[in-house]
């Protein structure tokens, strides 16, 4: 059985119709790519997974239980504690240090602060950010705030991790660093990841890609 | 997936010429003269066809039973001679046009071929569209794992495959993107 499931998904922001007939599954441990052209409904398929929106109509099946209809209330623990993130747009808490960012979900999830920060501390040399543990989200390039977002993202060791353009702020050395680690951590803890990405290069770090057009998940026939 | 070194030496010389005048012919009967005409306008700006090249490719399609030589014109000569698709033929070409071109650098005008002349036939360009991107990611990821696995010098020689076939999959997309538009311009 699939961990996370999207079936038949749609929904309209006023008269707009964002996805229309969303179906969608992701195997535990697996990475997929959602590709597609700019406005047709990645980021909304995405935050109706991770039940950050709710659809109009369809489901959305997460580890055996239905979490489309959840309310708020029983939505967030299951983002909290199931769930990493890394946004496309406005991630980092600024009033946070970039340590503080990181170790947030950690906090969240009543690990200690001494064991949170130092854990937090050790995805820094990995990601190319040593000395940049102190330094606010204002201070950091974009580059360099996408990748603490990452580490935030993955701090937790979520079952699934949504990304959103995780390396569209990167140059491609970097982004192929940020994908490698991506990759390996989500392996070594069988991390299902869901990329959305308009890189073809980036896609092809996942196991599989699904093109969404139009607010529909293309089914592309199987190759002879 | 092929090692990486077959993969570096690997020269494709893919054979879209037979292939493309099927198609041509395929649209309407043609003259040879027609035929030259029309695969110079479409897919020969770079390279037009000399006339040897046409007939002797005629010659053997026409031994092989792909194509018939229908004489309805009165006099003699080989512009008299209209080229007709046969079963066989047609069969041939509508297995090639749908199937994904092996992901190789260099492909555009073989992407290019199957893409106009499935419009111009009305078939269905977007779904060969979708499964030549299938094929292109799934050799990327191939080189993608060889990237992680290997020494340097396979990463550096994947990372020019990946680069070329991503350049391959932004044209597909572009493609995709502009197909109403590009089905028009073929139609006319
Ligand atoms: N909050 C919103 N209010 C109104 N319309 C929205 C909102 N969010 C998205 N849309 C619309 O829904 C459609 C899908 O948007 P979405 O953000 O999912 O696209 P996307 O595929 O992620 O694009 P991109 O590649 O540019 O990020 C678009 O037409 C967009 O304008
Ligand atoms: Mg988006």
């Amino acid at each position: 059985m699939s961990l996370l499931e999207a079936r038949d998904l749609e929904l309209h922001f006023g008269p707009t119709p964002a996805l229309q007939r969303a179906s969608l599954t992701v195997q535990a441990g697996e990475l997929l790519a959602i590709m597609g052209p700019s406005g047709s409904g990645k980021s909304t398929l995405l935050h109706c997974l991770a039940g950050i929106l709710v659809p109009d109509r369809g489901e959305v099946h997460f580890d055996g239980a239905r979490i489309d209809g959840l309310n708020e209330t029983a939505r967030s623990p299951l983002r909290r504690d199931a769930f990493g993130f890394v946004f496309q747009f406005g991630q980092l808490v600024p009033e946070l240090t970039a340590e503080e960012n990181v170790a947030l979900p950690l906090l969240l999830n009543k690990v200690g602060r001494r064991q949170a920060i130092q854990e937090a501390r050790s995805w820094f040399p990995r990601l190319g950010l040593d000395g940049l543990e102190q330094r606010r989200s204002g201070e950091l390039s974009g580059g360099q705030a996408q990748r603490v977002a990452l580490a935030r993202g993955m701090v937790a060791r979520p079952r699934v991790l949504f990304a959103d353009e995780p390396t569209g702020a990167l140059d491609s050395l970097t982004g192929e660093h940020v994908m490698d680690l991506l990759v390996e951590s989500a392996r070594a803890h069988g991390t299902s990841v869901v990329v959305v990405t308009h890189e073809p290069r980036v896609a092809a770090y996942a196991d599989r890609e699904v093109v969404v057009r139009d607010g529909r998940v293309l089914a592309v026939a199987a190759l002879s | 997936m092929y090692p990486l070194g077959v993969y570096a030496r690997r020269i494709v010389l893919v054979m879209t010429v037979p292939l493309t005048l099927l198609g041509l012919m395929e649209r309407r009967p043609q003259h040879g003269y027609d035929l030259k005409r029309d695969y110079d306008t479409w897919f020969g700006r770079d390279k037009p066809l000399s006339y040897g090249q046409i007939y002797n490719t005629l010659a053997r399609l026409t031994r092989d039973g792909k194509v018939v030589v229908s004489d309805i014109a009165p006099g003699a000569g080989p512009d008299r001679k209209q080229y007709v698709i046969t079963g066989d033929g047609a069969t041939e070409f509508d297995a090639w046009l749908r199937s994904p071109v092996e992901p190789e650098p260099h492909l555009q005008t073989t992407l290019f071929a199957k893409v106009t002349l499935a419009l111009m036939l009305e078939r269905d360009a977007s779904g060969y569209l979708d499964r030549q991107r299938a094929a292109h990611l799934r050799r990327m990821r191939e080189l993608t794992e060889v990237k992680r696995s290997g020494s340097l010098v396979d990463a550096l020689l994947a990372d020019h495959g990946l680069f070329h076939l991503e350049a391959d999959l932004r044209w597909i997309e572009l493609t995709t993107a502009r197909l109403d538009q590009l089905a028009r311009e073929v139609g006319r």
